[in-house]
């Protein structure tokens, strides 16, 4: 009974749409016009009841409410704010993995473990997918103003990386046009200055892991703390390029040994 | 004056405590080997899988497994008002586990909270329930657990402060809290309210949380199973009484198998810590134990009216303000009239978890959001988005005094200052 509540109590505090008829003496016409009229109502006032109970879509999209209103309908983060990363377009195994990192403790974040907690690798598998099939324009974050020698930097640090501290360039992996590599590498590109310092600083602080041995830990506390903001600065102020996909997987070699492509395959 | 009583009891209790603890160390002879009928009984794959069932119902392994780490090989920590106790490895290591226990080993840390080397356990292993274990299950449970693959796992340091990292105080809580025996069936009752029982003050170890504790931590007997704050982690189990004035009241018997079954139900959803024991726990039970769970839980007494309580400010200004938020943020989903929507969004009216008496949970459920529990009924649950990033604290308390004082609610006003202590809860 419980169940029904909802449907039965509207129909029993609604009268009947022939209540009435029939009782009073009416020109004919007048009685077949409002019968109609009384059939239309209750037809739009049941419509109403059903689409009361049935108004919650069996989609993807409904189900994950609590992803979308932080992350956006579509992925699209929190440009504004930078908070909330963008999720559109990055691969599929990347998004999938980062929860899973969230799950077992190896990336630090109280709201996000909480959400996540008991999902399934199915589900993950599916909300991985959604993410990764979203595509959205790029809004642009603001970026601080940065003297133009550490944007140098950071372009350095970008294309050629820095042999002397043992950095590899950032496009070794991310990818050419820095769209991240299928399926388990997230593309650099049009993510806010604020996020991508903040997740490097993460790495360094442990507050960020993924599985052993982890090369992006290795290589955030090879950086030095102006390194970072150099190449932070320099990613969320280059242009995002037309074709934001990522590039196929098995297209690049890793300078390092990293725990994430071994498992997902992603390295050549 | 009435208080200074008690401390020459307690220093009696305690002298008794290290007088008993001395005796019983003594006995402990490590590394005997086991009696061969008992020897058999552990490789024995029924028992093995009933005593699979039997952890499962105990939900042994949420507490035994660290975040992200190998099940059973413990390590999480868990919180208390008297500091972290960190869970032990029950996979069956020789040097970091149950290796080189014994059955009887087994038993006496089950049954009477005692460590195979004599020592006092922490009654964060909850032994005041599973003390009711009957022998037969505590073999299969060990057949079980020794069927494990072993994991080396170090012990964590426990993270008490002083007094209470000296095991010898626990005899003193022991004298007040714990009442040792295998559960003793009621003849007047049906078999089916027995297994109930059983299950609901054993294994189950239900009142754990859903009963209020005293100043050292102990469960209060007197009402049992009527709701408590859990401690440390700012959740609130709910009353589990289904007569007159109880948490559960109105609700069926198919109410309390489906929640248990699926993580929901027509009056309400699992949240919190309950939605990680429907998950990892009771949705694996057969529907004969949870009928008995139910059959038991149907059966706990009416509870006094409760007070109602007057708010000591006027929270007619707030309730306005939290109508206008559940019109724009709530109700698409939970309904203008609270009624939610059948096997999807939870109806808030009537809601235990929204009408515990301190709001927390409701408070809570705003701030974070989150997924229905995920069941092998409901694979792909629906969800909440967090309203933590949204709402102010002044906000979240309106709509959360507006829901819990709305259509058939009557519970008490939040106010702005609880929230900010619930927003900086530790999500654990």
């Amino acid at each position: 009974m419980p169940q029904h509540n909802r449907t039965w109590r509207g129909w029993r505090t609604r009268p009947p749409y022939t209540a009435g008829m029939g009782r009073a003496v009416l020109p004919f016409g007048y009685r077949r016009i409002m019968s109609w009229v009384l059939v239309l109502a209750g037809m739009v006032a049941g419509g109403i009841a059903y689409a009361d109970q049935a108004s919650v879509p069996d989609t993807l999209k409904q189900r994950i409410a609590a992803c979308t209103a932080c992350h956006g309908l579509h992925g699209e983060g929190s440009p504004g704010s930078g908070f909330f990363p963008r999720l559109a377009g990055k691969p599929a195994g990347y998004l999938a993995l980062q929860i899973q990192n969230f799950q077992r403790g190896r990336r630090h974040y109280a709201p996000m473990e909480y959400t996540v907690r008991q999902l399934s690798p199915a589900y993950i598998h599916q909300i991985a997918e959604y993410f990764a099939a979203q595509q959205v324009p790029y809004e642009r974050a603001p970026v601080p103003d940065i003297a133009p020698s550490l944007l140098q930097r950071g372009q350095q640090l970008v294309s050629l990386g820095d042999p002397a501290l043992k950095v590899p360039p950032c496009q070794a992996c991310h990818g050419k046009a820095l769209t991240g590599t299928e399926p388990s590498v997230p593309g650099l590109v049009g993510l806010p200055y604020d996020y991508i310092s903040s997740q490097l600083g993460s790495w360094r602080t442990g507050t960020r892991a993924s599985a052993a041995p982890d090369c992006m830990a290795i290589i955030a506390n090879r950086l030095a703390p102006t390194d970072i903001s150099a190449v932070a600065a320099w990613l969320a102020s280059h242009e995002v390029p037309a074709d934001t996909h990522p590039q196929p997987a098995g297209s690049i070699t890793p300078p390092l040994r990293c725990g994430v492509l071994d498992a997902a395959g992603g390295g050549s | 004056m009435k208080r200074l009583l008690w401390i020459p009891l307690v220093l009696a209790v305690l002298a008794l405590a290290l007088w008993w603890w001395l005796a019983h160390r003594s006995n402990a002879a490590p590394g005997m080997a086991e009696d061969p009928a008992i020897a058999a009984m552990l490789k024995d794959p029924t028992v093995i899988a009933k005593g699979r069932y039997l952890a499962t119902a105990g939900d042994c392994v949420s507490c035994h497994t660290a975040q992200g780490g190998a099940r059973y090989a413990g390590g999480r920590l868990l919180p208390t008002p008297f500091g972290n106790v960190p869970s032990s490895n029950l996979t069956p290591d020789p040097q970091t586990g149950l290796g080189q226990w014994r059955l009887e080993d087994f038993w006496r840390a089950l049954h009477s909270g005692v460590g195979r080397h004599g020592e006092l356990l922490y009654p964060v292993f909850s032994y005041t329930s599973f003390t009711k274990v009957t022998r037969e299950d505590a073999i299969a449970i060990f057949a079980y657990l020794k069927s494990l693959p072993p994991v080396r796992q170090q012990a964590t340091p426990l993270g008490l402060r002083f007094p209470y990292n000296v095991r010898a105080t626990l005899a003193a809580w022991r004298a007040l809290y714990f009442k040792e025996g295998v559960y003793q069936a009621d003849p007047a009752q049906s078999a089916s309210w027995n297994r109930g029982a059983y299950l609901v003050q054993g294994l189950g170890h239900c009142i754990e949380c859903h009963a209020p504790r005293g100043t050292w931590g102990g469960v209060e007997p007197r009402a049992p199973l009527s709701g408590g704050r859990i401690p440390e982690v700012d959740w609130y189990a709910p009353d589990l009484s289904m007569q007159a004035h109880g948490g559960l009241q109105g609700w069926s018997k198919q109410d309390i198998v489906d929640l248990l079954k699926t993580g929901q139900a027509s009056k309400g959803s699992a949240l919190g810590p309950m939605a990680d024991v429907v998950v990892g726990s009771t949705q694996h039970l057969r529907d004969e134990d949870l009928q008995a769970i139910a059959d038991y839980l149907q059966s706990l007494p009416a509870r006094p009216k409760p007070l109602t309580t007057k708010p000591s400010f006027d929270s007619k200004p707030l309730i306005e303000r939290g109508q206008g938020i559940y019109a724009q943020r709530c109700a698409s989903c939970h309904g203008k009239d609270g009624a939610g929507i059948a096997g999807v969004y939870p109806p808030l009216d009537g809601n235990a978890t929204v009408l515990e008496p301190t709001g927390m949970n409701a408070t809570r459920a705003v701030l974070l959001g989150g997924f229905a529990p995920l069941t092998q009924g409901n694979p792909r649950p629906y969800s909440m988005p967090p309203y933590a990033q949204q709402l102010s604290d002044a906000d979240v308390a309106a709509v959360v005094t507006y829901v819990r004082q709305a259509w058939s609610n009557r519970a008490a006003a939040v106010e702005e200052r609880d929230v900010v202590t619930y927003r900086h809860t530790p999500v654990d």
